[in-house]
């Protein structure tokens, strides 16, 4: 279908720039109870992000960004994505992220006394999506 | 009447400042253009969060949050953002006015410090000054504003602290800066702004509570780094002004010292003049 009835406005905003803002047809992107794809009309829903690649489908074609922690407002017209860190691919510093990577594995691994496993994960989380974005 | 040598020396003591007011008003304007970029572009990201914080909210007469209740603590915190230099004219002691003339009682606060001229001044006036973030006012980034509201919460998650509030200047634009206190916890905010908004039934997954639980924090540090990042705007353009009138200040005194050693060097002359005539006349 080409018409401009499945368009609908997608929005990404971090807290120091407009990161992204366009049209597309589909949006894909992790929240906290997993991946979510969102097409037009969908009912308004506030949901929390986690780290994950977005995956925004344009008529031209996919664009694909790593964005971690935020929180995304679906309206029926426009979805707006929060996020607190948001990168393109050719942003992301590959050999830093597995250096990212292997320090949480690490950490985990060790499991000294004082772990905060939590926060490890969530490093854990956002080096993986950074590589994976970067793969991609 | 002073002598030439005197005014002559004023003069150029004189001259060096305004060198150096002018200099530094030059360098304030370049940074004031920086931070001022900078600080439009938080705003997109603030007033979304503010919008969908209004909202939840609307709806927050079912949700039952510590966030949102009174607490039990009379203590209240207040994140003072100055500057960590002077030379800003009025603009660290009209912030830290806002603190000591809040009304607030000296022992119920808790100062939280961003910036050193805030910091000295409330801790000479006998404040306790619990934390200290002065070099973050240089090139505040988001992280350190997520670090010192992490900080700021936890305080006030164990009850420690019952109110938080943020005094800084807002940054209207290049010459108006506005010193404000706002509260942020428990939130407060604005009927006109929640009736305005549309009537969308929004969801929230995975609940309300959660969701909450998770936007109130980002909505905190969004404020904090938007006030950090307005701050230094202010800083800088507060500074911008305080220069420009010393510097203008500085060339009225130069051209009233100029006229005082034009006439004094005249005076001398005419006198010298009369001391050879009277001696000549004296002679012949």
């Amino acid at each position: 279908m080409a018409d401009n009835g499945r368009i609908f406005q997608v929005k990404i905003i971090t807290p120091d720039r407009i990161f992204y803002t366009g049209e597309a047809d589909m949006i894909e992107f992790t929240t906290s109870s997993g991946q979510i794809g969102v097409y037009k009309n969908h009912i308004p829903l506030t949901t929390v992000l986690s780290p994950g690649a977005v995956i925004i489908h344009e008529a031209e074609g996919e664009k694909v960004a790593a964005v971690h922690t935020g929180f995304a407002e679906i309206l029926p017209e426009q979805v707006t994505l929060l996020a607190e860190i948001a990168e393109w691919p050719d942003e992301i510093d590959k050999s830093r992220a597995e250096a990212a990577k292997k320090r949480a594995e690490d950490r985990l691994q060790a499991k000294t006394e004082n772990l905060d496993v939590a926060r490890a994960e969530l490093a854990l989380k956002k080096a993986l999506t950074r590589i994976s974005v970067k793969g991609m | 009447m002073a002598s030439m040598r005197d005014i002559k020396r004023r003069r150029s003591s004189i001259q060096s400042t305004q060198q150096i007011t002018k200099a530094m008003k030059l360098v304030s304007t370049v940074k004031l253009q920086k931070a001022k970029n900078r600080a439009e572009e938080t705003n997109p990201y603030f007033n979304h969060m503010y919008q969908t914080v209004c909202s939840i909210l609307k709806r927050s007469g079912t949700i039952n949050h510590p966030y949102l209740k009174e607490s039990a603590s009379q203590k209240k915190a207040v994140v003072v953002i100055t500057s960590n230099r002077g030379l800003a004219g009025g603009y660290n002691s009209n912030v830290v006015k806002l603190v000591t003339e809040s009304g607030f009682p000296k022992e119920d606060l808790e100062i939280y410090a961003i910036g050193n001229k805030g910091k000295d001044t409330l801790t000479r006036r006998g404040y306790s000054v619990v934390s200290d973030d002065s070099a973050v006012i240089d090139a505040p980034v988001y992280e350190d504003a997520a670090e010192i509201c992490k900080r700021v919460l936890k305080a006030y998650q164990e009850e420690e602290i019952g109110e938080i509030y943020l005094a800084y200047t807002h940054f209207k634009n290049t010459v108006s800066h506005e010193p404000t206190l706002m509260k942020l916890l428990p939130v407060e905010i604005d009927e006109a702004d929640m009736t305005e908004d549309s009537n969308i039934l929004m969801n929230y997954e995975p609940n309300d509570e959660e969701a909450l639980d998770m936007i109130i924090p980002k909505y905190i540090t969004s404020l904090f780094y938007g006030a950090l990042v307005e701050a230094v705007a202010s800083e800088n353009g507060a500074r911008m002004q305080a220069m420009d009138s010393a510097t203008s200040n500085a060339e009225e005194m130069i051209s009233d010292l100029s006229l005082k050693y034009n006439r004094a060097r005249q005076g001398s002359i005419t006198q010298e003049l009369t001391e050879i005539i009277a001696g000549a006349s004296a002679i012949s």
